[in-house]
């Protein structure tokens, strides 16, 4: 997209707007669906949608026209990322991208699911695999393993414990563990709000 | 390198795969070992991490573990090669934008640096099927087949990161109606039969599963049911991922959705190179498709006991 396209697109949807967020969809370069022309292709391949009351190209209208509820709503988590709408974009629009975009603001805002967070920081984060075979719990799998004639843990981050520590001193520089902790309090601020209600 | 290897790739093992189904790690290993190619392990090797959930919390941290991988790979001199699609959306995709992205590569580094690791992208990070179709080629693999199926219906499972984004990926822009997979399957004697929707995702990435595991189930069922009525003996994939969405899914479809599927589910799920390896002829020990041992609650959750059976009515 030329640069002065990307102006005015800036300019028509955001001059007004002082919304924070907005600003963020902005700064993500969400402005990019601005090119979107309503067609429906993406809600037409979506095999998501068929079965549920997620509507991509409705999560993408509210993402332009700035609307923060887009980001805590379960259907941008519903998405299974199979890039049909992606594809088949007449505009071109990456609307996947668009969509894992929109899914970070959502983290960043603190509406993660629990079932995620907890993927995210008791197991990512604390052993480098998003599926893990170390612990107590996961003996089953080492011992199937081993029936196949494969040592009980993978040379992976598994027989590395230095590699884990690199895993986290990265995760810790780029900002990740960061940003898992402020998820947590905004979520438990969130709850606590609710409870008063 | 051992002499007769032709080819060398850093196996990039990935979680679900080792950690979940050691059977397909075992096939992986031997297949590609029977077909010259050596298989190097990438020690402390992470989650790739996947491109659904991970991706999805926080690109940046994305971008820099897919790296770091990919870094062990190229320390080897060799390409990263993986046997699952989520897997090879990670490894492929960071790699290609990182390519198109000077400043972000540059900016990957600077975090690399830190732990003393330097990512070049050098090397291309490959699928197993990219590796047995545009690096082997049909008719080398042609030469290792030593016993066909007479009648063998496969129900052949893309996926979706094997193919998509399609500019990121080595098909020449195909992702509506690719035939590779359906081709190498073929080699073996066994017809893949068509069947509705066949490219439609399994349900399982993009954090659908860890979300809400009755909508995954739901793909999945759909999913079933229309390769149930195209009258498939197994079904074959690629991708661990799937795998597992396919096969201890058929166990969650016939829980959640028992009121309207009718009969339960009950399909035997093969990976690429567990049909491969007996085509060519070797002990289906070294497939991991015999079980040997007495644990509970582990994969498969559907028995590949009727595949055996085709397997030894028709090949042995």
């Amino acid at each position: 997209m030329s640069e002065n396209v990307e102006k005015y697109i800036k300019r028509k949807v955001y001059k007004s707007t002082n919304s924070r967020i907005a600003q963020k969809f902005v700064d993500a370069g969400l402005e990019k669906i601005r090119a979107c022309i309503n067609c429906g292709t993406c809600t037409g391949s979506c095999p998501s949608g068929r079965r549920t009351a997620y509507r991509t190209r409705s999560a993408i209208r509210r993402a332009l026209t700035g609307d923060e509820t887009v980001l805590q709503d379960i259907d941008i988590w519903l998405c299974s990322t199979c890039y049909y709408c992606y594809e088949r974009c007449p505009r071109d629009i990456p609307v996947t991208d668009m969509i894992i975009k929109l899914r970070n603001i959502a983290v960043e805002e603190g509406y993660i699911l629990d079932s995620h967070f907890g993927l995210a920081n008791d197991i990512f984060y604390a052993t480098g695999h998003g599926v893990p075979a170390n612990g107590e719990a996961n003996k089953k799998w080492r011992d199937l393993r081993e029936s196949y004639g494969l040592p009980p843990l993978p040379p992976t981050v598994h027989s590395y414990p230095e590699a884990v520590k690199e895993c986290q001193e990265l995760m810790n520089a780029v900002g990740f563990k960061k940003l898992l902790d402020n998820a947590a309090k905004l979520k438990k601020e969130r709850a606590k709000t609710e409870e008063k209600k | 390198m051992r002499e007769d290897y032709k080819w060398r790739y850093g196996f990039f093992l990935g979680c679900v795969i080792p950690n979940r189904y050691p059977m397909i790690e075992i096939s992986i290993r031997n297949v590609f070992d029977h077909l010259g190619a050596e298989l190097l392990d990438l020690p402390g090797a992470s989650c790739c991490p996947a491109p659904g959930v991970f991706r999805a919390f926080h690109i940046p941290t994305w971008f820099v573990i897919a790296a770091r991988n990919i870094s062990i790979a190229e320390e080897l001199g060799v390409s990263p090669i993986t046997g699952c699609n989520g897997c090879y959306g990670t490894l492929r995709d960071a790699w290609y934008e990182l390519e198109h992205d000077y400043d972000k590569k540059k900016e990957v580094n600077e975090y690399l640096a830190k732990i003393g690791r330097k990512y070049s992208g050098t090397f291309e990070p490959k699928h197993i099927v990219q590796a047995l179709y545009l690096d082997m080629g049909l008719d080398y693999l042609k030469d290792f087949i030593k016993l066909k199926f007479t009648d063998l219906k496969v129900g052949v499972h893309y996926g979706c990161h094997i193919v998509k984004p399609s500019e990121k990926r080595p098909w020449n822009g195909e992702y509506e109606a690719p035939q590779f997979l359906d081709e190498i399957v073929e080699i073996t004697g066994a017809k893949s039969i068509d069947y509705k929707d066949k490219y439609m995702c399994c349900g399982a990435g993009g954090a659908v599963r860890t979300a809400v595991k009755e909508v995954a189930a739901d793909f999945t069922r759909e999913k079933l049911v229309n390769m149930r009525d195209a009258g498939v003996d197994i079904i074959l994939d690629i991708c661990p991922f799937c795998h597992l969405q396919l096969d201890l899914g058929q166990v969650e479809v016939n829980n959640f959705y028992a009121d309207i599927i009718g009969e339960p589910f009950n399909i035997p799920v093969i990976y690429i190179t567990q049909l491969l390896g007996v085509a060519f002829g070797m002990d289906p020990n070294l497939l991991g498709l015999v079980k040997n041992h007495n644990l509970s609650g582990v994969s498969p959750f559907i028995s590949v006991d009727p595949f055996l059976k085709i397997v030894k009515e028709q090949l042995i």
